[in-house]
Formats: structure tokens, C-alpha cells, sequence
């Protein structure tokens, strides 16, 4: 894992309260509740998951379990039914930029172009800095994705890996505390799903964030995560089982792939699946 | 860089297909080439029938027409009459002709007379202008109005008194409607505060709207010595062909993409950002496709608008040829109807063009 392991013995204290310092995410007897014609509707119940500081987790689980009701009310998209969750502490009581949200469909504006796009969000973090300064962060984070010749493009314009690179961008560029990704390459073929998780891990690894990231496939839950947290089926869900990825960092995929534990963390997550 | 690697790549693998591809492409823009050829040459093959069939059309009105008044004349005055009014209609006597729907040629006819008439009017106006330069200048020099030239407008002065109405109508219903629009597709109390208000005036005919902006405005401008039937057409136009525009924009603004609304809320942008930033630039599509429909409303009732008010537009032309009921005044009125179709036309064109140009899906709308 993280050097940050190395630090866990050291308190901190927020609104009155002890956290251990690298305790970045506390989902704490979590639950929600759809109201719907038929009655109530429990998604999850009795939901405890702690993610530290500069974690990178990844979320498996079966179609329809609640993740993305998870990950929504985490970012405060969605209300919560009981529990709590706190950031460092701080009860979540709405969205803000100190988690930023890399959703499924890039969500970008389509009418701004890739640069204004990555703007909007640094424009409203950086208040004070200079519009030079706001635009160098943007065209950083757009370097970084690898779109160097795009930054003047309209969203229409870029193709759907494109448009997730600078969905990426955006939400780097704000500098989050927590960085949630909902299925974020979902929509990719697997050449580009492999090019945008190395601009992920390799940007996550420069900005040492936490970062929680739910998705279907478990050769990327493997890849990119310290740990995969694995959530039981519906209704009532709650977290199964965790598993450590104990894999060095920077990992390439092909030391990985070639790794002896790589297919007993395999057989791990597909035997919970199935069972 | 990594990109282009893999772009290289990809082109790599497909390089077997570039003889196909360019193959199929100018094959493509063959058929491209072909099919507007086809699509021009149907379009006048349908003109040239439509235009036969008119021709054939009003000559066959023209002989019952004909026939009728020959007829008339031969119970009421007898064969003399009869055989008198025959040779009056074959020799085209302008004073015995039938009365019915113009053919083709006449139309082309009246449509040259009136451009004739409107150089005619010019003259006079120009003639007037250098006559009177001298008068006025005093005239202005000594505080007072300058004398204007009074005189029949002409056919093209109809057209652009139309066109001055139906833009300020246009532009009233787009200042109302789109301000209005934003502030309740924003708000879910006062969109259904006001959706009866909507519901109920939406369907009411532009004589009614006529009606009730005449007995305001009427009032409004009594002791003022200025012609009011712009103003009354211009605002009837108006408050008609709002709504669509207003039910749009207040569509377009309520109904933004949950995706781009969460993005503001994560964000935290505020409410000024949020309206400017995110959710007028989504809306501007069906803001557009608003007025769109607006002005192609607009320019419809226009046309009954004016004959109402007497205003000396289209409308009114088309009326006063009617109850005129000259010879020619037939063939006025189909000039006119062609006018008023083509100009409806472009118009249409325009607000597309400009419909399309704020769009950011570029196929949208059409
Ligand atoms: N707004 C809502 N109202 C009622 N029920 C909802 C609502 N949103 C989600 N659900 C239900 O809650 C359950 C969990 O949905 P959620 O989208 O969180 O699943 P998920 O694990 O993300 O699924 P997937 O892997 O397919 O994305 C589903 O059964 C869904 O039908
Ligand atoms: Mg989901």
C-alpha cells in the first residue's frame, strides 16, 4: 500500500471529534431508501466502509446493487437515509468541489470547447488567481490527458475517449480531496479503456488523491485499485468483502498480468460474483 | 504522442482498404452529383406540371365563365347581345372579359405591372423630393414638420411595410417570451401559476388578439396626431405568435440534462453562472426552435392583421384588390399570395439558418 500507512497512529481532531489522520472517507451504518409505488424501497443497509488518505478503491458488485446511489451520496447528489458520511471528519451535506465526480457519460458542455469546459470548474476553485494562472492549470490537466492539440474543440467535436479525457481533466483540475468515478471508461472499447486507465493511475499517482471508483470490470478493479471492495446484491446491500491488491506501484499492466497472485485475486473477486 | 502511436497504428492495419475507400468515395460523389441533379430536375418537372395544370385549370373557368355571360346576355337581350358580347370577349376587350381565376400568363403580367407601377411611384417620389428640397429646408430651418410625399404606395412600399411589421412584431414577442420563459421554466411554483394563463391564451385568434390591443391602444392614442395601425398590427402580431416561444423557452430551461446540473452542483456554481453558463446555453436549441415557429406564426397573421387594422401592408393589398374588383385585380392578388409564400419561405430559411448555428448538434431541428 501507501507510505501513508506509515502514519496511522497520528490523530487529528474535527468538529470535536478524534479521526485517525488518514481516514479520508467514513461511510458509517449507511442507508438509503427509494421511496417507490409499492412501498419503500432499502438499497443499503448497515453500510461501513472506511477509505484512507491517497487510497485508490475500486467498487464491484452485481448490476442494480447501489453503487451508483453509493458514489451519489458520497458526492451529496443524493440525499441519505440514515448513517452518515463524513470527509475528513466533516459531515457531507451536499455536493462540492473537494470531491470531484467523473460520471459514466462525460458530461461534458457541448457547447465549450474542451479548454472552457475544464475552466468552468477551475474558474470557480481558483477565484483568486489570475486568468492566466486559471487557464495554465486548465491546459496542465489537458497536457496531461494527452490533448494537446484539442484544447479549442467543442465537445461535440471529440470523439467519446476524447471526451472523457477532458472529463478526467476537469476533475483533476479542481483539486479534489476524493476523486469518484462511476464506471468511467464504461463506454469505451478496450483499447481506449487501457489508454485512459494509465493517464488515471499515472495522473492519481502525481496528485496523491484518494480516489473510489465503481466498475463492472475486474482486470481494471485489479489493476488500478489498493483495494476492491466488493458489495453483496440487493436490496439491503452492504460490503461483502474487501480485498488488497498487493501489487508494487507504479504497476505496468503486463507485471501485473504476470504477477502469481494475479490469478488468485482473480478467482477471489469472480468466485464472490458467482457465488 | 501515445495517440498518435496508436492512430498510426490503427491506419497501419486498415492500409488494404485505401483503393476500396477511394473507390467508394468518388463512387459516392457520383451519386452525390446525380442524385441533386435528380432532386433539381424533379423539382421542375413539378413546377412546369403545376403551372400546366393551373393554365389548364383557368382556361376551363374562364370558357364556363364565358359561356355563362353569353348565355346571359342571349335570355336577356337576345342573339344581338349575345353575338356582341362574343366578339367582346375573343378580342380581349378588357371591359367584357370573365372574371375568374387569373392563368399563369396573367399573373406574370399583373406581377410586371405592379414592379412598372413601382418605378412610376418612385419617379413621382423623386420628382417630388428634388421639388420640394428647396420648401422644406426652410421649412425645417423655421422649427416645422417637413412635407411629405402622401401619394399611393406601391406594391414593393406593401411588401416592406409587411416586412417592418412582422420583424417588430417578432422582436416584441421574443423580449416578452424569452424573459418570461427563463423566469418560469426556473421556477415549478410559477410554471404552474401561470400555465392556465398559457393554456387559455395560447388558442386565441389573431382577430381577437386584433381586437383587444385596438380597444387599448386606441385609447392610449387618442389626442396623438400619428397613425396608430402600425403599432395596433404590430403588437396583435406580436402577443399571437409568443407563445410558442414562451412554451419552448420554458421547456428548454426546465427540462436541462441531469448530467450538466449535477456538474454545476459539484461545481458549486452559482445561481448567476448556473443560468448563464449551463443552463441557457443548453436551452438555446428549443429557444430557437421557439422562434422559429414565432415568426412563421407571425408572418400568417400578419396578413389578417392588416386588412384589420389598415395597415398598408400585404394584407391590406390583397383586401383592396379584392373589393377593388378590376380587371387585373385577380391576378394582383395571386401576385401577392406569392409573394407572401415566398417571403414566409425565406424567413423560414433564416431562422433556421441562425437555428442551426446556435445548436451544438448540428443535425437538430430542420
Ligand atoms: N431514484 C430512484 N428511485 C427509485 N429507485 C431507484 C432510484 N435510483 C436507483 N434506484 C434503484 O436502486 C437500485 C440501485 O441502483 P443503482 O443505480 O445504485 O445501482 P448500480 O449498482 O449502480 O447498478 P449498475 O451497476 O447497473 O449501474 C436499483 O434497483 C434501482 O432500480
Ligand atoms: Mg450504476
Amino acid at each position: 500500500m501507501n507510505s501513508t500507512t506509515v502514519e496511522t497512529n497520528k490523530m487529528h481532531t474535527e468538529n470535536g471529534i478524534f479521526y485517525p489522520s488518514n481516514v479520508m472517507l467514513d461511510l458509517k451504518d449507511l442507508k438509503k431508501v427509494y421511496p417507490t409505488p409499492k412501498g419503500d424501497y432499502v438499497v443499503l443497509e448497515d453500510l461501513n466502509l472506511q477509505i484512507m488518505k491517497e487510497e485508490f478503491v475500486t467498487i464491484i458488485g452485481h448490476s442494480g446493487c447501489g453503487k451508483t446511489t453509493m458514489l451519489s451520496m458520497i458526492a451529496g447528489l443524493n440525499p441519505i437515509s440514515g448513517g452518515n458520511i463524513a470527509v475528513m471528519g466533516n459531515p457531507v451535506k451536499g455536493p462540492g468541489p473537494d470531491r470531484g465526480v467523473i460520471f459514466q457519460s462525460p458530461s461534458l458542455m457541448p457547447w465549450m470547447s474542451a479548454l472552457e469546459n475544464v475552466l468552468l470548474g477551475v474558474n470557480q476553485v481558483f477565484p483568486h488567481a489570475t486568468k492566466a494562472q486559471r487557464k495554465d492549470i486548465a491546459m496542465y490537466y489537458l497536457h496531461k490527458v494527452g490533448l494537446d492539440g484539442s484544447f479549442n474543440k467543442k465537445a461535440t467535436e471529440l470523439s467519446q475517449g476524447m471526451q472523457q479525457r477532458v472529463g478526467i481533466a476537469r476533475a483533476f483540475a479542481i483539486k479534489p480531496k476524493v476523486l469518484l468515478l462511476d464506471e468511467p471508461f464504461g463506454m469505451l472499447d478496450s483499447l481506449t479503456r487501457g489508454e485512459l486507465q494509465d493517464i488515471l493511475i499515472e495522473i492519481w499517482n502525481k496528485e496523491k488523491i484518494t480516489a473510489v471508483m465503481i466498475t463492472h470490470d475486474v482486470d481494471e478493479a485489479i489493476f488500478l485499485a489498493d483495494r476492491v471492495v466488493m458489495m453483496t446484491s440487493g436490496p439491503k446491500a452492504k460490503i461483502g468483502d474487501v480485498l488488497n491488491i498487493d501489487f508494487e506501484r507504479p504497476r505496468t499492466r503486463k507485471s501485473v498480468l504476470q504477477h502469481q497472485d494475479y490469478y488468485k485475486y482473480r478467482k477471489h473477486l469472480i468466485d464472490f460474483l458467482e457465488h | 504522442m501515445e495517440q498518435e502511436i496508436i492512430l498510426q497504428k490503427e491506419s497501419d492495419k486498415l492500409s488494404f482498404l485505401k483503393p476500396i475507400a477511394s473507390f467508394l468515395k468518388s463512387k459516392f460523389e457520383k451519386a452525390k452529383v446525380l442524385k441533386s441533379l435528380k432532386k433539381t430536375g424533379i423539382t421542375l418537372v413539378s413546377i412546369l406540371l403545376f403551372l400546366g395544370l393551373w393554365h389548364l385549370g383557368s382556361k376551363a373557368l374562364y370558357n364556363k365563365e364565358a359561356a355563362y355571360k353569353i348565355e346571359k346576355a342571349l335570355n336577356e337581350q337576345g342573339q344581338e347581345a349575345a353575338d356582341a358580347e362574343k366578339a367582346c370577349i375573343a378580342s380581349g376587350d378588357s371591359s367584357c372579359q370573365p372574371n375568374t381565376l387569373p392563368s399563369p400568363t396573367q399573373v406574370w403580367a399583373s406581377f410586371q405591372s405592379l414592379i412598372a407601377d413601382h418605378k412610376l411611384i418612385n419617379a413621382k417620389k423623386e420628382a417630388f423630393a428634388t421639388k420640394m428640397a428647396a420648401t422644406n429646408a426652410k421649412l425645417v430651418a423655421q422649427g416645422k414638420d417637413a412635407i411629405v410625399y402622401t401619394g399611393r404606395a406601391s406594391f414593393v412600399d406593401t411588401i416592406l411595410t409587411s416586412i417592418k411589421t412582422v420583424f417588430a412584431g417578432f422582436l416584441l414577442a421574443l423580449l416578452i417570451a424569452v424573459p418570461i420563459g427563463i423566469i418560469i421554466g426556473l421556477s415549478p411554483s410559477l410554471r404552474s401559476a401561470f400555465n392556465w394563463f398559457i393554456q387559455i391564451f395560447k388558442p386565441v385568434s389573431p382577430v381577437v388578439w386584433y381586437l383587444l390591443v385596438f380597444m387599448i391602444v386606441k385609447t392610449l392614442y387618442i389626442g396623438a396626431s400619428s397613425d396608430n395601425a402600425f403599432v395596433i398590427s404590430f403588437i396583435s402580431v406580436g402577443l399571437c405568435a409568443m407563445w410558442a416561444t414562451l412554451v419552448n423557452t420554458a421547456m428548454g430551461v426546465s427540462s436541462v440534462d441531469k448530467d450538466y446540473i449535477n456538474v454545476a452542483k459539484v461545481l458549486k456554481l452559482g445561481t448567476f453562472q448556473k443560468v448563464f453558463k449551463v443552463i441557457l446555453p443548453s436551452s438555446l436549441p428549443l429557444i430557437f426552435t421557439g422562434l422559429r415557429i414565432t415568426l412563421s406564426v407571425a408572418w400568417m397573421v400578419l396578413i389578417a392583421i392588416e386588412l384589420l387594422a389598415q395597415s398598408p401592408g400585404l394584407g391590406l393589398f390583397v383586401w383592396e384588390e379584392f373589393q377593388n374588383g378590376a380587371n387585373d385585380s385577380n391576378s394582383k392578388i395571386i401576385v401577392a399570395m406569392f409573394v407572401i409564400g415566398i417571403i414566409g419561405f425565406l424567413l423560414d430559411r433564416l431562422m433556421l439558418m441562425v437555428q442551426q448555428m446556435v445548436s451544438f448538434n448540428k443535425n437538430e431541428g430542420i
